[in-house]
């Protein structure tokens, strides 16, 4: 090949040869990432289907618990910890909470001043926490302070210079600090707009918020927040916050958490820049009417237990609001186009393609195309969207024809070297101007390969947990299985779309017969778990209701002790069987209550809770040992 | 009868290969839509095996591209690489000629390359690299030490055929 008459002749040929090995080996690394990415937001957004998936079983609970014997109707409403209506004062008692000489982080004096938020800066560099009687009393104040706002607020760029859009921040206290180091503070020169999610699946949550809360509170005129579809108590269950919250203040989490959601459902939903540029959260449908948004009552809607799956338009809301009982047929289909409405603006993902769909994948809101994007502007003579509620590669991304632009600023969101974060400055030309950043652990840069290799280790570990959850509420009887029957299963079941064969090789071991030898995958994740006999059909069923059982069972631990008692135990598995169409009689529920090992107060643990849900099913224990007979049959014979 | 077997085995091929085409395209169908951005199909080219030079992208691109959109269609993409393999239009190069290739660079022959001499080979030859390609080249493969990059040790990088 390099025989060439001239040396240059070769030494161009050589260069060409090494060129295309090089760009080969760049683009399978791609491609690796390419697969990593597939696999985090998979996981991600089965997750919040999940999530949708459980309103639909409150729905359900709400529609039939008068035919629940015993304490039904009390035990719902404690479920539900129902709509105290946030715009009422709840009793917050702050002032009498006594700080200690020994507590050194800040103490805060309202009004607040600039003292005050640098006092907060500092002391979240120096990892501390703010007392719950400052917490409790920064948020009362914020609470006053959303009351006065409306749904939609308006900014005009006469006022400042250049505005800065900010999206998802999800407790990356890390992000939010870069930001504010390399773009200013908020102030009189320096606006921003937060655009939601702030909260949940970062470790920093409470200071997060707590800052974006002070500085609202500081410059109100100067710094916006719109709502996200995290800033939800829903959604807080489930994603960490409402953990951090009860780690960070064991005593007045409680307290705090009420107020939170209180405030959450008062953030304005969204905003508009000099009548030219909407800022949302997740994005709009064909039915979003932008007059209809600011006419409503948003706090209302305090989170999503209030939804019913999409592409289903339920009218039976009358629980819900008590007081409105009497209205009913009229102010149910109210309700139902207003909560339909929100939900559009929180939790709605732009697509390619024209038309508007159900969004199946978040299970919530819709998919918009750019003919939806197009109609919506017109209509209000708007010339842009800013959406967040996707990450994105580069921190940011344009689609319909440069009409919508998503900005994302939680950095490394999946793993270090993940993604970058980003910002958006506005000036009076209302042209977009993007910032990015990487918060960094390492000061040492990484090669493409380290880091995809990095994210690749992060993304398998993370499917091999889902698997391994979904391996203790199914056991496949011979622990081997064909390769297809493997990844039908766990399309069906974890529901996520991903390509098992191509990632089989990092997930499970072949038998020399080719089949798949299904404990293989968990060979390193720890010692072995005895496992439960269970049947397939039941199984699979708990397993899909899985989080939902760890959710109620967050729910009616009200003090988050991680314990309930057992007679709230047999209410809850009445509900449940109920729910799952199973009938059981109570005397069954009870040998169960007591066949379970809990402590001398009569108390259970969460385990012991997903242990009752999984091992009692006078059914499944008759055919188990019936198959087992047939398999030892088989055998001999 | 000759006919029938062709088509048949034509068929047979296609299942198989559908599966890995489909794959490498699912990857980056980000919308899930069945389209891809063009600028991924190079990315696509070589995850698949294959060797193409920048010019032959080029072209395979403006014929598949969605009437200038930036976006391919699955319809379009499919028939058009089942065209390529069948054709064996890029075939891949093989990695002994790797190793001659750096020889032929390394003039005086001391088993390594310093980073100006790669860097001017791959940024004035064949077909350049861009800033970000060189710059990504040298951090991966230049001997922190001795800041050298040793091409014997860089091969079995660039060939290692993982299975992703």
């Amino acid at each position: 090949l390099f025989c060439s008459t001239t040396s240059r002749g070769s030494s161009m040929k050589a260069a060409v040869l090494i060129q295309r090995w090089y760009r080969r080996y760049m683009a399978r690394l791609e491609m690796r990432r390419r697969y990593t990415w597939n696999i985090f937001q998979s996981i991600e957004y089965a997750g919040e289907q999940d999530q949708l998936q459980l309103s639909s079983f409150f729905t359900f609970m709400l529609d039939n618990f008068t035919q629940l014997n015993g304490n039904g109707p009390d035990l719902i409403s404690q479920l539900l910890d129902p709509v105290v209506d946030p715009w009422l004062d709840r009793e917050t008692c702050y002032n009498l909470i006594h700080v200690p000489e020994s507590y050194t982080g800040p103490r805060l004096s309202f009004p607040l001043s600039v003292a005050d938020t640098n006092a907060l800066l500092s002391a979240f560099k120096d990892q501390q926490t703010l007392h719950a009687r400052y917490v409790l009393q920064l948020l009362y104040e914020t609470k006053k302070l959303l009351k006065q706002m409306p749904n939609i607020v308006h900014l005009s760029t006469s006022y400042y210079k250049e505005i800065t859009i900010c999206g998802d921040l999800h407790g990356r206290l890390d992000d939010l600090l870069l930001i504010f180091y390399k773009n200013g503070l908020p102030s009189a020169e320096t606006p921003y707009v937060f655009n939601g999610d702030f909260v949940d699946r970062g470790k920093k949550s409470v200071e997060v918020v707590i800052l974006l809360f002070a500085f609202l509170l500081l410059y109100p005129d100067y710094m916006h927040l719109n709502r996200g579809n995290h800033e939800d108590h829903i959604m807080n269950l489930r994603y960490g916050f409402t953990k951090e919250v009860m780690q960070k203040y064991k005593t007045h989490g409680r307290e705090i958490l009420q107020l939170f959601q209180d405030v959450f459902s008062l953030l304005p939903i969204a905003t508009v820049i000099d009548g030219k540029i909407l800022i949302v959260h997740g994005g709009i449908s064909d039915q979003t009417d932008l007059d209809f948004l600011s006419s409503i009552e948003r706090h209302k809607v305090s989170g999503i237990n209030q939804l019913w799956p999409p592409g289903v338009r339920k009218n039976n809301f009358l629980h819900i609001h008590r007081q409105l009982s009497s209205f009913f047929v009229l102010v149910n289909t109210f309700i139902c186009f207003t909560l339909e409405q929100i939900v559009d603006i929180l939790w709605s993902d732009p697509k390619i393609q024209d038309g508007c769909s159900p969004n199946t994948f978040r299970g919530g809101g819709c998919y918009f195309g750019p003919d939806v994007t197009q109609r919506l502007l017109l209509q209000h003579g708007l010339q842009l969207l800013i959406r967040s509620h996707e990450c994105k590669q580069e921190g940011y991304e344009f689609c319909h024809n440069g009409k919508v632009i998503t900005i994302f600023s939680a950095s490394n969101y999946y793993e270090e070297g993940s993604n970058r974060g980003a910002y958006v400055k506005l000036g009076r030309e209302l042209v977009p101007r993007f910032y990015q950043y990487q918060v960094s652990r390492t000061t040492r840069k990484l090669t493409l390969t380290q880091r995809v290799r990095a994210a690749e280790g992060s993304a398998l570990r993370a499917l091999k947990e889902k698997l391994f959850s979904f391996y203790i509420c199914t056991r496949l009887a011979s622990g081997r299985v064909s390769v297809c029957e493997w990844a039908l299963v766990l399309e069906s079941v974890l529901r996520l779309d991903l390509p098992w064969r191509t990632l089989r090789p990092h997930l499970a071991r072949l038998a020399p017969d080719g089949s798949l030898e299904y404990q293989s995958c968990f060979e390193d994740m720890g010692p072995g778990i005895p496992l439960p006999q269970v049947t397939p059909n039941l199984a699979e069923t708990l397993f899909r209701y899985r989080t939902d059982i760890e959710i109620i069972f967050n729910i009616i631990d009200k003090d988050h002790s991680g314990l309930i008692s057992i007679e709230e135990f047999r209410q809850t598995w009445r509900l449940f069987s109920a729910h799952l169409g199973v009938a059981i009689d109570d005397s069954a529920i009870d040998d169960l209550a007591r066949s379970i090992d809990f402590n001398k107060d009569g108390s259970i643990d969460f385990t012991e809770f997903l242990e009752a849900f999984r091992v009692v099913h006078k059914l499944d224990s008759k055919d188990q040992q019936l198959h087992e007979k047939m398999d030892g049959e088989k055998r001999t014979g | 009868m000759a006919e029938n077997s062709k088509s048949a085995e034509a068929t047979v091929l296609n299942t198989k290969i559908l599966k890995k085409l489909k794959g490498a395209f699912q990857a980056f169908d980000t919308k899930s839509d069945n389209t891809v951005d063009i600028k991924e199909i190079g990315t696509i080219f070589y995850s698949l095996g294959f060797f193409p030079t920048q010019a032959d992208l080029q072209k395979f691109t403006s014929e598949v591209e969605d009437e200038r959109s930036g976006y391919i269609h699955w319809d379009r993409f499919l028939p058009a690489m089942t065209k390529v393999l069948l054709e064996d239009k890029f075939p891949p190069i093989a990695d002994e000629l790797l190793l001659q290739a750096f020889e032929v660079l390394d003039i005086e022959k001391r088993g390594y390359l310093k980073p100006e001499e790669l860097t001017n080979y791959m940024t004035k030859e064949g077909e350049p690299f861009t800033q970000e390609e060189m710059d990504e080249m040298l951090t991966a493969f230049t001997d922190e030490e001795k800041k050298h990059i040793y091409y014997k040790d860089v091969i079995p990088h660039l060939t290692l055929e993982r299975k992703m």
